[in-house]
């Protein structure tokens, strides 16, 4: 029976009466039915996710033409490029700043609004979350004017300090600021929301009880809040790192991966070398070395998952 | 404010329910005063937009003083609202995104729906698939996406690269796995008796699914609209490797490849542009943010 119900070809074969009736018994099926309805959703994650993602070690293999394999060749080629060295370090650089200034100013902040009265908490969120609801490609455009180097706003008013021109997106370092700097602020209010809400999880009397204890502010947060919110901030952590190191919108729109390719990540630079340089082999070789990274947070945040699964 | 009943009843009471009070009162000034800073570091790029948008290119290139408008104009915005060009990419993006919400919906819901209470064969390993699929970022499948649609155009004759609707069958690989999860989320918590009476009355699983669980998950229904349209509004990087001719483009390449011309950065128009193109997502926002935010954290913190 399970046969049938999940190959309809076959019950096509019986005759015409009967095939109606048990083709409606068929769809009446549980199994037959909820295959049905995951079958749009496997179609897509195979044909436009799964494929893709192998067809790229494919594409690795094969030399600019795309006519040859090469084998490893892509990657030895990489390896010998300091080009790619540097991608490979300010990736790294930038994934793991950006992220630990987000979740520290997304802790902070999310404090600061569990403080205050929560009347007025709705509000505040409002303004705080705005800088993520904003279509990055649309905001960093605005900070791209922020840091225009003579007629930058933030230059203007740092001149009234005293304090000379700053070329934000000229020279590696500043660039390289200023690249962390607006991811920050793009991703620090996902942060902030998340710790918001599993703050508002914590029992109050895990506080008060940590008050007649004697803890103080200190105490409370290392004690209480901390270790209730270990797994919030380690899954926002992991899930944060995978979006930041695959980044792409903010470093392509400020700064191109300028200057001299001192801002270029991962992504950016394969954009550059598989679409703008159509050397697709080579591009795709670039991007996969995000995978590593990814698969062990990856693994990590589902080990978190299912460990909640379980709970539940 | 639980601190202080709590003190009450301290042995000590008098001296440190003053200094609980006082204390208290010091750290609500600091959360204001912190979360001014940050409020206004969270929007100063959108006021800036604002600010510039209202100025003539004259005044920009002038060198007074960049946060005030001394001669309030409307002429980007008439300039930019009566270009068909930039019409044309709103009119592009106003499209794509409604078609992938309405595709997005139609694939994840029944299938969260199926995930979250069909137990079938597979069904926890795919529940585990989608959500490994949503961790798959955009910037790695470019790529091969790439190839694979032009291989598809030398096979079928079908060209999808350069159409805008090409989008429409990538965006979905952005959006459905998330709005999958986090429906699955929201079916998860409805009360197993609610579709076993309707399965017993005889209600069919279609029937059960939109006559029960649509309704009963109206809320996370409308949070992962928002995210469907939020992200396919706002995504930049397929729009940029899979469609170039001007009038298949979509507001923000639109606006990045027009409106820049060589080293020139007319900034008025950009930000006009900019303001114009976040302000879907933003108006949208405004009004749903509490549906918003409870699809934001919804993944993460049930259970």
């Amino acid at each position: 029976m399970a046969d049938v119900a999940l190959q309809p070809d076959r019950v096509g074969a019986a005759q015409p009466a009967r095939k109606r009736s048990s083709l409606q018994k068929a769809l009446k099926r549980k199994s037959t039915a909820a295959f049905l309805m995951t079958l749009p959703l496997i179609i897509l994650i195979t044909v436009l996710v799964l494929y893709p993602a192998f067809y790229s070690l494919h594409l690795a293999t094969l030399n600019k033409s795309m006519q040859r394999f090469i084998g490893l060749g892509n990657f030895e080629f990489l390896f010998k490029r300091d080009t790619f060295w540097l991608v490979v370090k300010q990736s790294c650089i930038f994934a793991i700043t950006a992220v630990l200034f987000k979740a520290l100013i997304g802790f902070i902040v999310a404090h600061f609004v569990h403080n205050i009265p929560a009347k007025g908490q709705r509000k505040w969120r409002g303004m705080l979350l705005v800088p993520w609801v904003t279509p990055p490609a649309m905001s960093t455009l605005a900070w791209l004017w922020l840091f225009d180097p003579s007629y930058s706003a933030f230059n203007y008013t740092l001149s009234f300090f005293g304090i000379g021109p700053i070329p934000w997106t000229g020279d590696a370092a500043w660039a390289r600021f200023s690249v962390i700097l607006v991811n920050v602020w793009y991703g620090a209010p996902f942060f902030m929301i998340m710790y918001l809400a599993s703050l508002k999880s914590v029992p109050d009397q895990l506080y008060e009880a940590a008050a007649i204890d004697g803890a103080n502010w200190w105490q409370r947060i290392w004690y209480v809040t901390l270790p209730m919110m270990r797994n919030i901030i380690a899954i926002t952590t992991l899930f944060s790192l995978i979006v930041t190191f695959a980044n792409f919108d903010i470093v392509r729109i400020l700064t191109a991966g300028g200057p001299l390719d001192h801002t270029h990540i991962f992504a950016t630079w394969a954009f550059r070398i598989g679409i703008e340089g159509s050397d697709i082999p080579l591009g795709a070789s670039v991007s996969l070395f995000m995978v590593p990274i990814l698969a062990i947070a990856a693994i990590f945040i589902l080990r978190d998952v299912n460990k909640r699964g379980n709970e539940a | 404010m639980s601190s202080v009943t709590i003190d009450k009843a301290a042995p000590t009471r008098t001296v440190k329910y003053g200094s609980m009070s006082r204390d208290r009162k010091w750290a609500l000034r600091w959360s204001y005063f912190f979360l001014t800073l940050f409020a206004v570091f969270s929007l100063l790029p959108p006021i800036y937009m604002l600010i510039t948008s209202l100025k003539s290119s004259a005044e920009i290139s002038a060198a007074t003083n960049p946060w005030w408008v001394f001669q309030p104009t409307l002429e980007n915005y008439v300039g930019l609202l009566t270009s068909n060009q930039f019409l044309r990419f709103f009119w592009n993006s106003a499209l794509v995104s409604i078609f992938v919400v309405t595709i997005t919906m139609l694939i994840s819901v029944p299938a969260a729906f199926a995930l979250a209470r069909m137990r079938f064969w597979g069904s926890a390993t795919l529940a585990t698939g989608v959500f490994l699929t949503y961790l798959i970022p955009d910037s790695l499948l470019f790529i091969p996406l790439f190839k694979v649609f032009a291989l598809f155009g030398d096979w079928t004759g079908i060209q999808l690269i350069n159409r805008w609707y090409v989008l429409l069958f990538i965006y979905p690989t952005l959006t459905v796995p998330f709005c999958t999860w986090i429906m699955i989320g929201y079916f998860a918590s409805i009360p197993k008796e609610l579709d076993e009476a309707a399965i017993i009355d005889g209600a069919s699983w279609f029937q059960t699914l939109t006559r029960i669980f649509i309704p009963v998950a109206l809320p996370g229904l409308i949070a992962a609209t928002i995210f469907a349209f939020t992200v396919s509004w706002a995504q930049f990087l397929y729009p940029l490797v899979f469609t170039t001719s001007t009038d298949q483009l979509v507001l923000p390449v639109g606006i990045i490849t027009t409106l820049i011309k060589g080293d020139v950065f007319n900034w008025g128009q950009i930000m006009t542009g900019a303001l114009l193109g976040a302000a879907p997502p933003l108006i949208i926002y405004a009004f749903l943010m509490d549906y918003y935010i409870a699809g934001l954290t919804a993944g993460a913190t049930k259970g």
